[in-house]
């Protein structure tokens, strides 16, 4: 395992979004270099480009100008097929709103991912396991998403985003659904992977108090990062 | 198959829609089934008739008769080989529903123009030595529950006895089996020369023949030959294959055929419709759940195969349990007239275009919707 490399690194990225008539210019020549094994939390006003900036690290979008390198490969011109076994080799994403599906058990849902690999049917199933138990929920295997609280539903999330042991988590305001306490044990349960498993994760928020877990955070506005808040 | 298991969670999301849709996907398939039934018992006379038979009748229709007489000039003609009558008798067994074809004949040559009802050689002696003796065929035999050696009442429509009244009665000696799956097991034939000693008018007469050339090859000029022979006589001749004959007879009936087909397309459409709605829906109500199918790795095209594998197996469940009954309601239960068709049966060439059927259907149906699946954006979709 590479060291202190250089993990991610965007450079020169516009994003622009029509709607209608009108171009929405989210991310100007925005440039940001995340090392590797670094916890970096995003910070910035609602509709900043937070958001925009994670897809584009994580391959779910495409920058407008820019380049997007993560490990050294240009993901910015993947084909649509490439980049998405790119993503299942090397991004953990979590969301939000879990974005669990309704229809599968904790347990199924955490396979997801596998389920791309040539994983057989019994690894598949000692990688479940084993990730279920890192977040804590070897007991809730056969639960449905709607049998779990907020909390364990996004440590299911948390699951599935490790389950493969990608090179990146990306995680999309993690606690903003979650109370006080459950927000908590996700952050630790992050920092733990982080600092246990030196596993680099972009987090999104807007609570200062979670920011406060990371070891650096960047600020976005009017398209441009920056080490300070700016008013 | 690894996926087989997250399409069937998917199908059990809304069971009740998938249910109610997969339901109505049986019930066209069965309907296809009795239909297919339906139309072969139509249709089956023209399948089974023997590509070396004529049939001749009386020019103007084939209620007008034919003199007993021609038969030995057929005879004459070259490339007969053989020729039998018959003639309608058109009783009724207790009710007019309970409809069977009834005809007098003469045993040993007509046995041999049909060698597809195959009779026990006790059960033709015993025909043959009987006059007032019939055979019936098994279907018609099981539906009324006869055995051999049953007195049969028939109650005459055209035909009165020379006692003044219409009740006739045969000694049922035999029943014919088919030798192949579409020979017509409903028959009831009776002797000739019992008819004739017996029956109050019509002497001489019979209703039309059956000819049976020496080469199939030489049929058309054989007819011509027959209808040359009787040209100009009071009673001229149609000669045509018997094939020819049947369907002119079903074509009679309507063309049933093509109502069925009719019929059909428009309830294929329907289900088309149900179908198609029902994956459109379930992927409306799951835009963000595909989006992190492909946030996770999984490829356009894998998206678009969930989509279609599961509209598949909608349509595959629905349509293969409908063929599936389809095939116990015929096969067990029979035909619903109680033996009215000649033949009742599921045939497997339409057994095999039912299940194509069920194919197309989930393709189409699943089609725009995978599509629709496979072209979503992560990132948009996502959002909303
Ligand atoms: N697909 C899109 N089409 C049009 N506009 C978009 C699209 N995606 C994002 N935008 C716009 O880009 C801007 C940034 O959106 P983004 O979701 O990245 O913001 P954010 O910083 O994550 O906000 P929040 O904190 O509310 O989540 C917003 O103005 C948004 O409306
Ligand atoms: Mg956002």
């Amino acid at each position: 395992m590479r060291s202190n490399g250089l993990l991610v690194d965007v450079k020169g990225v516009d994003k622009v979004f029509r709607r209608g008539a009108e171009r929405i210019r989210v991310l100007r020549g925005l440039d940001v270099e995340i090392p590797e094994g670094e916890f970096l939390a995003l910070m910035g006003p609602s509709g900043s480009g937070k958001s925009t900036l994670l897809n584009l690290i994580g391959g779910l979008d495409r920058p407008s100008a820019g380049q997007v390198r993560v490990a050294g490969l240009r993901i910015d011109n993947l084909s649509n097929r490439k980049l998405a076994s790119w993503r299942a080799r090397h991004v953990g994403l979590v969301f939000q709103f879990y974005n669990l599906l309704p229809v599968l058990n904790a347990a199924r849902n955490v396979e997801l991912p596998l389920l791309l690999t040539g994983l057989k049917s019994k690894d598949r199933k000692r990688r479940v396991e084993t990730a279920l138990s890192l977040v804590g929920l070897s007991h809730r295997l056969k639960h449905y998403p709607r049998q779990l609280s907020g909390g364990e539903q996004q440590r299911v999330g948390i699951a599935r985003a490790i389950v493969t042991d990608p090179t990146l988590l990306l995680c999309d305001e993690p606690t903003g659904d979650l109370d006080r306490k459950s927000g908590d044990e996700v952050l630790e349960l992050l920092q733990t992977l982080n600092t246990e498993q030196g596993k680099t994760i972009v987090i999104v928020t807007h609570d200062p108090h979670a920011a406060a877990r990371a070891s650096r955070t960047l600020y976005l506005d009017r398209g441009r990062l920056s080490e300070e808040p700016v008013e | 198959m690894k996926y087989l298991g997250l399409i069937l969670s998917n199908l059990k999301r809304k069971k009740l829609r998938t249910a109610l849709t997969a339901l109505s996907i049986l019930v066209a398939f069965v309907l296809f089934g009795f239909l297919a039934a339906v139309r072969v018992a139509f249709s089956q006379g023209v399948a089974v008739a023997g590509v070396d038979r004529l049939v001749v009748r009386h020019k103007v229709s084939i209620i007008q008769f034919l003199p007993a007489s021609y038969g030995d000039r057929m005879h004459q003609l070259e490339g007969v080989d053989l020729a039998v009558h018959a003639t309608w008798f058109g009783g009724i067994y207790q009710k007019p529903s309970n409809f069977f074809a009834q005809m007098p004949v003469e045993p040993e040559p007509f046995l041999d123009m049909f060698p597809e009802y195959i009779l026990d050689p006790e059960e033709k002696a015993a025909w043959l030595a009987t006059r007032t003796g019939a055979i019936v065929g098994r279907v018609t035999a099981e539906r009324f529950g006869w055995k051999i050696g049953d007195r049969i009442p028939i109650q005459a429509t055209i035909w009165n006895k020379k006692d003044g009244t219409r009740a006739w009665e045969f000694d049922l000696v035999g029943i014919y089996d088919g030798a192949e799956k579409g020979t017509d097991l409903s028959g009831f034939f009776f002797r000739q020369d019992y008819f004739e000693e017996a029956r109050a008018w019509g002497e001489g007469n019979v209703g039309w023949y059956y000819v049976r050339v020496k080469d199939p090859d030489q049929a058309a000029q054989v007819a011509q030959a027959i209808d040359a022979e009787f040209a100009n006589s009071p009673a001229e001749t149609k000669s045509e294959p018997e094939g020819a004959f049947v369907q002119g007879f079903a074509n009679q009936v309507g063309n049933i055929a093509r109502i069925l087909t009719a019929i059909l397309a428009a309830v294929f459409f329907t289900i088309l419709l149900i179908a198609g709605n029902t994956m459109a829906q379930t992927v409306r109500e799951r835009i963000s759940e595909l989006a992190v199918l492909k946030a996770v790795g999984f490829t356009d095209r894998a998206v678009l195969g969930l989509v279609l594998g599961e509209s598949c197996l909608l349509t595959g469940i629905g349509g293969l349990l409908g063929l599936a009954l389809a095939w116990v309601l015929i096969t067990v239960k029979g035909d619903p007239t109680g033996g009215a068709f000649p033949v009742f049966y599921f045939p497997i060439p339409d057994l095999v275009i039912g299940i194509f059927l069920v194919v197309v259907l989930g393709v189409v149906a699943g089609i725009l919707p995978s599509v629709q699946a496979q072209r979503l954006q992560i990132a948009d979709a996502l959002r909303r």
